[in-house]
């Protein structure tokens, strides 16, 4: 990636600030069952293109983000604040 | 030797001598020279020997694609090995070494390898040296290893400094030659952010080298004027010996500045390089175009040169670089040397120029001959004499020098970083720049435009668009007529040449010549991937700077297909190599990482605390007193003394989280498996949390300090980690719970107060009631000490098994605090102790830590299987923890284990096996996480993960150590050494 | 023709026009009894050991660029079997035999160099780590050794010893690690294979893979369909996209690893070497070349270049090791594409579609694992059943929780 990643709060910074966790998926609801559960732990699309990803912001404001970047390019085509992506398992 | 240095000319100082050798030998030069200029004005031709052949090879370049000139530079700790003699600025005292010969430059046994040059071709080594196997590493690999290699590097500490940073702009240019200063001046002048680099010690690039003029004033004159300006406005920064290396994403940029490089002592306290990383709105690639070789025989003698070099040197430097000169030409740049070297008085014997249809009109004295080729230059250590080829017809002539000019290569290396491929133009004989890159605009001979006008109009013009997009209104900069300017449009590219007789190179550094690039087509290796990799063709220093697209030439017409389908190999950083120096700034040795230091730490080192490194922590190991020769000695007493009396440690380091919400209960309900929502307020418990996949992943003691606020204890070592994942619960799983964290690591100095006598102790500074019926076992509450004067948390934990607390104080007052209970302590035989007397108590009691959460162990493998909460309708990791593999009947379980000799001990990572089995995998049971010498039991203990551990207490097994051939009887027990009953918690 | 000294002797006097190709390029045939995907080390292994151990000849590799073109010549060229887990160990212990005969057995000189690789380890736990897998390692009769400090001092003097934020307390040594002249083992199977009848077919993408009647028929490629028997995927760093192409999700995310070379430079270290406290490993090539290496870049990927950050902390970590590397210069950097899965252990497996096989998930540890990945693979294409060191590399290990976890870092791909 980028060498720059831009933060909804914080504006463009440098990647060394991010952890990046991987795939943004839905936490099933928890009587979803194996299949579901094994899909959101262990399978992956791993596309080739535009790909949504947990990034931390670590070193600055210590919000996760969705960033929607793209695997091929490592162009950034947005990030959000991972709260605004509403959850499954949201009571 | 004779000089080569003209009466007159030239960018230097001749007011300034400086002194320098090569090969001991001691020379002289001018400031303002480049170590090759002042070799060559010197006469010294011989300046290295070739990787493989080691043919006798000079000065090819000028500049950074410099395949030959590589040398060693300076001593001890600033030894520099393969630094490129073109590049290298002289100083005073400049001690350089040529490189790969023995036992001299001059006399080298290694040419006898040119004699077996019929054996030695393109990968010949992949079809022999196999017989016998074992000879490989004993006899052909060093004596091949041996002969490989370039330069020698130095073991010694580099003594100079390095730093790294960043800059921001809105235009950043690459190259200060006629397009870049024409992109500079227009940017500057707009008050746009500008940064220039150029990789020279002095901008203006070809301008040096141009003996025409740019609105009455010499081009040099010119360069120097649009510099001055450039570095009056505040908006610009100019980057000399400052090569741009890398594009990467972001439109990011790595450069770095050679700050010392050229002075015979660096300052102390000023970088000798910096690393810059350039974030850039825009940026304008003005790199300019590499001069191709020709492939004709001998073209590697010394005394054959690129044209622009050889013009480089006569009109930037003053020398000549020979006596009787021969220009080899495909194009009308030979020309402009041509004509400079009649007007420096150079003989010149000969223009030899492969068009037959030149419209070039020359004028000058020397001979002419069109439609013809060099096709063989000799000599052995110094050019003697040309064959010319033309129809068929030969002719030799003698000449000292060659000057010689394949087209031109526009330097699109950067603009290949990210991805995109360059393109063949047959129009330009040349590959040029990805089409659409993002951020990145070229402009002048890298765009494959040619005259000093048409560059400088298409550099103001190109950052005059560029700052439009970015809303800055500016003319593109206009300059004075240029004129005696030759420029050199393209011409068609000649990749063979006919009647070759000797060794036509192509690779010079990696002596790869055409026949190479032939046998490798012939062998199926014709893919120009495959050609580079088993040729070695464009792996040398310059990374395939002057050899790569001749390389391609020669595999077009071995295949019969055009260049474009031959395509090029990919460009990757970095331009020009960068030293780990540079890459490295300041962290290294022991800056390597930060340093974090406990509030305690002092309180520790004065009480004589070995402390150890624990991630980036330094934590106090044992507290060694007078007389004590062992750590060993000091560890069995402080276990000792806090089970008799007792002892404090520092336990700072722990992860500490404040966890604050309406919600929080219902967070950390989720987070651990062990049930939280109805710890009462003022209590402790200990939790285990899980990963989404079941397995444990960190433990600790959370504690309801009031009503909606909780404080989280984590390990030392999964601190970060926790709260990294507590907060990914809070954010990304559960935004709507109302909780909020925040590490409050720093903010606490935290003491374990541990044996029968801490509560005594403690009473003496806390002013609340602490016996055991106001604070019991697993209390947690805030408290009052000193009378008043200071406010803590008291926590009624252990991890010792004995009577314990934790208190957690200010970390400011916590030195204080320490201080306070090592004195009240004193009559009650108090001692400070360590990490490794804190791990033996913890072992004796059979208490976890990440020695045994190893990342593959479920609750249940740990006898945690009630904390697994089946009840709750959610927890991290609930729903995978239960997978067949994970509840299987042999899987690891926690066990204790003891030698059956107790004068026997054992170690850590000693394996399991069965009593009398074979030492093999199969038979492997599991293996010990953790031990120690236990005083208390009076032998060494364990605690290991066993394969249905937990059922074979009493069993005898074999502790295998076949790393250190030991091999101990031991028996499985309960992981529980001392107080099963917890009756000492509780007292 | 058979390499040798003497052919090379006698081919040099008649000026080497006397050389064939390596390996035909022949045109797709309508149909093989294998058709493998991925003209990589493991690919052109698999074809190799199909042919040469288990007789099926009508084999084609298919590859869509040059072979070799991923990450067989990608890597930091090292060989090593010093596995801890039970799944892995004989495994890459399988490998290391077969490395140790290769050449001969394929007759080209892959510069099999047996020099030691040791791993550092700077503190007690690391050391204790070292000593549980040195002895899982002696358990199965691989070489290992615990070196302490002056062993390790006396081997490898230049290591920081003095001034290092983490002092180095020891290492573990495996003699029998090395290094690899990586291309040459594309090129030596390739040949190798080619010489027994399998077709290896360059510049052939897969674009789809036909089913009918729920197996695989063959696959169409940008030269057109190719019928096939049993269709072998060994695509590291594009296997979900190949997978994908079958209806398969896999456990993988696809990441980028850079690696790195210095300028040549006389011997400078003689072994592999390690670094307990940071990511780097470090070789030099007989070449001359510094080979060198760190840790992922992390985030997935399919461009085969990475990021200066992590170049930064490579060197970083480099010059914290090597103080003598401070002057110097770093050539080239490059990047691969992993195939990171989500225990950090590979997969060798039947798939759901019978008679569709898959090699994946090597994350950055494909290079070793060439000879014998190819040879299991060929084991269970020829045989259906898993090779006996090969049991534990099944897909449906996560589902039911046999996960080979050697790093204990769970289901982040980026974290193995």
């Amino acid at each position: 990636m980028a060498s720059l990643v831009s933060c909804p709060h914080c504006g463009s910074r440098p990647k060394e600030e991010f952890t990046v966790k991987g795939a943004a998926l839905k936490r099933p609801a928890p009587d979803a069952g194996q299949e579901r559960w094994m899909d959101y732990v262990y399978l992956r699309d791993n596309p080739r293109g535009a790909y949504d990803e947990y990034w931390h912001h670590t070193s600055g404001c210590r919000r996760w983000l969705v960033v929607t970047r793209d695997t091929a390019t490592h162009e950034i085509a947005a990030s959000r604040d991972a709260a605004l992506d509403v959850p499954e398992t949201r009571a | 030797m004779t000089s080569y240095r003209l009466q007159k000319g030239g960018l230097i100082d001749r007011q300034s001598p400086l002194g320098f050798r090569f090969d001991g030998k001691a020379l002289s030069g001018f400031s303002g020279d480049s170590l090759a200029s002042a070799l060559l004005a010197n006469g010294q031709r011989l300046v290295a020997r070739s990787f493989k052949y080691h043919r006798p090879r000079g000065i090819q370049t000028a500049g950074s694609a410099e395949p030959n000139a590589l040398m060693t530079i300076g001593t001890g700790g600033r030894t520099e090995p393969n630094t490129r003699a073109t590049m290298q600025e002289l100083y005073q005292g400049l001690e350089a070494q040529s490189q790969n010969r023995w036992p001299s430059l001059n006399v080298d046994i290694g040419a006898l390898n040119s004699l077996l040059s019929p054996f030695l071709g393109a990968g010949f080594y992949y079809k022999t040296f196999m017989w016998p196997g074992a000879l490989w590493e004993k006899l052909y690999e060093p004596f091949i290893r041996k002969a490989a290699g370039l330069g020698k590097a130095s073991y010694e500490a580099d003594p100079d400094v390095y730093e790294k940073c960043w800059a921001h702009c809105d235009l950043l240019v690459i190259g200060a030659g006629p397009a870049g200063l024409g992109a500079a001046l227009t940017a500057g002048r707009s008050g746009a952010r500008v940064i220039l680099v150029d990789e020279h010690a002095l901008a203006g690039g070809s301008l040096l080298a141009e003996t025409g003029s740019i609105g009455g004033a010499t081009a040099a004159e010119f360069a120097r004027q649009a510099i001055a300006e450039l570095e009056s406005l505040p908006n610009v920064e100019l980057l000399t010996r400052t090569t741009a290396f890398g594009w990467y994403d972001g439109n990011v940029f790595g450069a770095v500045q050679r700050v010392q490089k050229h002075v015979a002592e660096p300052k102390a306290n000023v970088p000798v390089e910096r690393l810059w990383r350039i974030a850039a709105k825009r940026a304008l690639l003005a790199t300019g175009t590499e001069e191709r070789p020709l492939v004709f025989g001998g073209n590697d003698i010394p005394g054959v040169m690129m044209a622009g070099a050889a013009r480089s040197y006569l009109n930037r430097y003053g020398v000549a670089f020979g006596k009787r000169a021969a220009v080899f030409t495909t194009n009308d740049s030979g020309y402009a040397l041509a004509r400079d070297l009649e007007a420096a008085d150079v003989e010149l014997a000969v223009i030899v120029d492969s068009r037959a249809d030149t419209a070039f009109v020359w004028s000058g004295k020397a001979r002419l001959i069109k439609g013809a080729f060099v096709s063989d230059a000799k000599g052995g250590k110094s050019l003697s004499g040309i064959t010319i080829w033309k129809d068929g017809k030969t002719e030799t002539l003698a000449v000292d020098a060659l000057a010689v000019s394949g087209g031109f290569s526009p330097i699109i290396h950067l603009a290949c970083h990210r991805g995109g491929r360059p393109v063949w133009s047959d129009t330009h004989s040349a590959f040029l720049a990805p089409e659409q890159l993002n951020g990145l605009s070229l402009a002048g001979a890298v765009n494959a435009t040619s005259g000093i006008a048409a560059c400088m109009a298409e550099g103001a013009a190109r950052a005059s668009a560029l700052l439009g997009e970015l809303g800055f209104k500016v003319e593109p900069a206009t300059f004075g007529a240029v004129e005696g300017d030759i420029a050199a449009p393209s011409a068609k590219a000649v990749w063979s040449i006919p009647g070759i007789k000797g060794k036509a190179f192509v690779d010079f550094q990696n002596d790869v010549h055409r026949k190479d690039l032939g046998l490798a087509v012939q062998e199926g290796y014709g893919h120009v991937e495959l050609a580079k990799r088993y040729t070695t063709n464009g792996m040398a220093t310059d990374q395939g700077k002057l050899s790569n697209v001749n390389a391609i030439g020669l595999l077009a017409e071995a295949r019969g297909v055009s260049p474009a389908e031959v395509g090029t190999t990919t460009f990757r950083p970095f331009y020009t190599p960068v030293s780990f120096g540079a890459l490295t700034g300041a962290y290294h040795g022991d800056h390597f990482q930060p340093v974090r230091k406990s509030p305690l730490h002092d309180w520790a080192a004065k009480n004589g605390a070995k402390f150890v490194e624990t991630g980036l922590w330094y934590r106090s190991s044992w507290f060694s007193r007078d007389g004590e020769t062992s750590w060993r000695e000091s560890v069995d007493r402080e276990v000792r003394n806090v089970r008799l009396n007792a002892g404090l440690c520092d336990v700072s380091m722990l992860g500490k989280i404040e966890i604050v919400g309406a919600d929080a209960g219902e967070f950390l309900n989720r987070v651990y498996s062990n049930g939280f929502a109805k710890l009462p307020v003022g209590k402790a418990r200990y939790g285990l949390m899980l990963r989404e996949d079941g397995i444990v992943y960190d433990d600790g003691t959370t504690s309801r300090i009031e009503e909606k606020r909780y404080f989280m204890t984590t390990t030392t070592a999964y601190a970060a980690g926790v709260m990294n994942h507590l907060e990914f619960c809070s954010q990304a799983l559960w935004p709507n719970l109302d909780v909020r964290l925040s590490s409050v690591t720093d903010q606490w100095a935290q003491m374990a107060i541990a044996g029968p006598k801490s509560r005594t102790i403690l009473q003496a500074i806390v002013d609340d009631d602490i016996s055991n019926e106001a604070i019991p076992f697993l209390a947690a509450q805030e408290v009052s000490l000193f009378g008043g004067q200071l406010r803590g948390r008291l926590f009624r934990i252990s991890f010792s098994g004995e009577l314990a607390y934790e208190l957690a104080v200010p970390a400011g007052y916590g030195e204080n605090v320490a201080d306070a209970l090592m004195e009240a302590g004193k009559r009650h035989g108090i001692c400070a102790y360590g990490v490794e007397a804190l791990s033996v108590l913890r072992i004796e009691k059979g208490h976890v830590t990440h020695n045994e959460l190893n990342g593959t162990v479920v609750p249940a493998d740990l006898g945690f299987g009630k904390m697994v909460s089946a009840a709750k309708p959610d927890f991290i990791g609930k729903a995978m923890v239960n997978r067949e593999g994970l509840i299987a009947e042999d899987r690891p379980q926690l066990v204790g284990v003891v030698p059956l000799d107790p004068a026997q001990a054992f170690r850590t990572g000693s394996h399991i096996l069965a009593k009398d089995a074979a030492a093999t995998l199969e038979n492997d049971q599991g293996y010990v996480t953790s031990s120690c010498y236990s005083p208390h039991i009076g032998s060494t203990i364990g605690l290991a993960l066993v394969k249905r551990g937990s059922t074979r207490h009493g069993e005898d097994v074999m502790i295998w150590n076949g790393l250190r051939n030991e091999y101990t009887p031991g028996r499985l027990c309960s992981p529980v050494f001392f107080d099963p009953a917890n009756e000492k918690l509780y007292v | 023709m058979r390499y040798s000294a003497l052919s090379v002797f006698l081919n040099g006097l008649r000026g080497n026009k006397g050389w064939g190709p390596a390996w035909r390029s022949p045109q797709p045939k309508p149909h093989y009894d294998v058709v493998i995907v991925g003209g990589g080390g493991h690919g052109l292994a698999t074809a190799y050991y199909l042919a040469k151990e288990f007789g099926i000849t009508n084999v084609a590799v298919v590859e869509k660029g040059y072979i070799g073109s991923g990450n067989v010549g990608r890597n930091t060229t090292i060989i090593r079997s010093n596995y801890l887990l039970q799944g892995n160990n004989p495994f890459y212990e399988l490998s290391m035999k077969l490395w140790e005969g290769l050449e001969q057995d394929f007759n080209f000189n892959a510069m099999v160099s047996q020099r030691g690789v040791v791993n550092l380890y700077h503190s007690d736990a690391q050391r204790d780590a070292y000593t549980r897998r040195g002895n899982a390692m002696r358990l199965h009769g691989v070489d290992a050794d615990l070196l302490d400090r002056e062993q390790i001092s006396a081997m490898l003097p230049f290591l920081d010893f003095d001034n290092a934020r983490f002092p180095i307390q020891g290492g573990l040594m495996q003699k029998r690690g090395g290094t690899v002249r990586h291309d040459a083992v594309a090129w030596g199977y390739a040949r190798g294979a080619d010489m027994r009848g399998v077709d290896i077919i360059q510049d052939c993408e897969v674009t789809g893979i036909r089913r009918e009647n729920g197996v695989v028929t063959g696959v169409e490629t940008t030269k057109g369909f190719i019928g096939c028997g049993k269709l072998a995927l060994a695509a590291a760093g594009n296997s979900s996209r190949v997978a994908e192409m079958a209806g398969m999700k896999l456990p993988l995310e696809s990441h980028v690893l850079q690696a790195f070379v210095s300028e040549g430079l006389k011997p400078f270290i003689d072994c592999v070497v390690t670094f307990g406290a940071g990511h780097f490993y470090c070789s030099q090539s007989d070449k001359g070349g510094l080979v060198f290496g760190g840790d992922i870049d992390g985030y997935n990927s399919y461009a085969q270049r990475g990021n200066l950050a992590t170049v930064e902390h490579v060197a970083e970590a480099g010059k914290a090791m090597i103080p003598g590397l401070s002057r110097v210069r770093v050539l080239r950097s490059w990047g691969g594409i992993m195939d990171m899965s989500m225990d950090g252990s590979p997969i060798i497996d039947r798939t759901h579609i019978d008679n569709l096989y898959l090699n994946s998930g090597w994350c950055y540890g494909g290079f070793k694992a060439t000879p014998a990945s190819g040879f299991c693979f060929a084991h269970l294409i020829a045989r259906n059943t898993p090779q006996e060191t090969a049991t534990a590399f099944r897909l449906d290990r996560f589902a039911r929780g046999f996960m080979l976890d050697e790093k204990g870092q769970g289901a982040q791909p980026n974290l193995h």
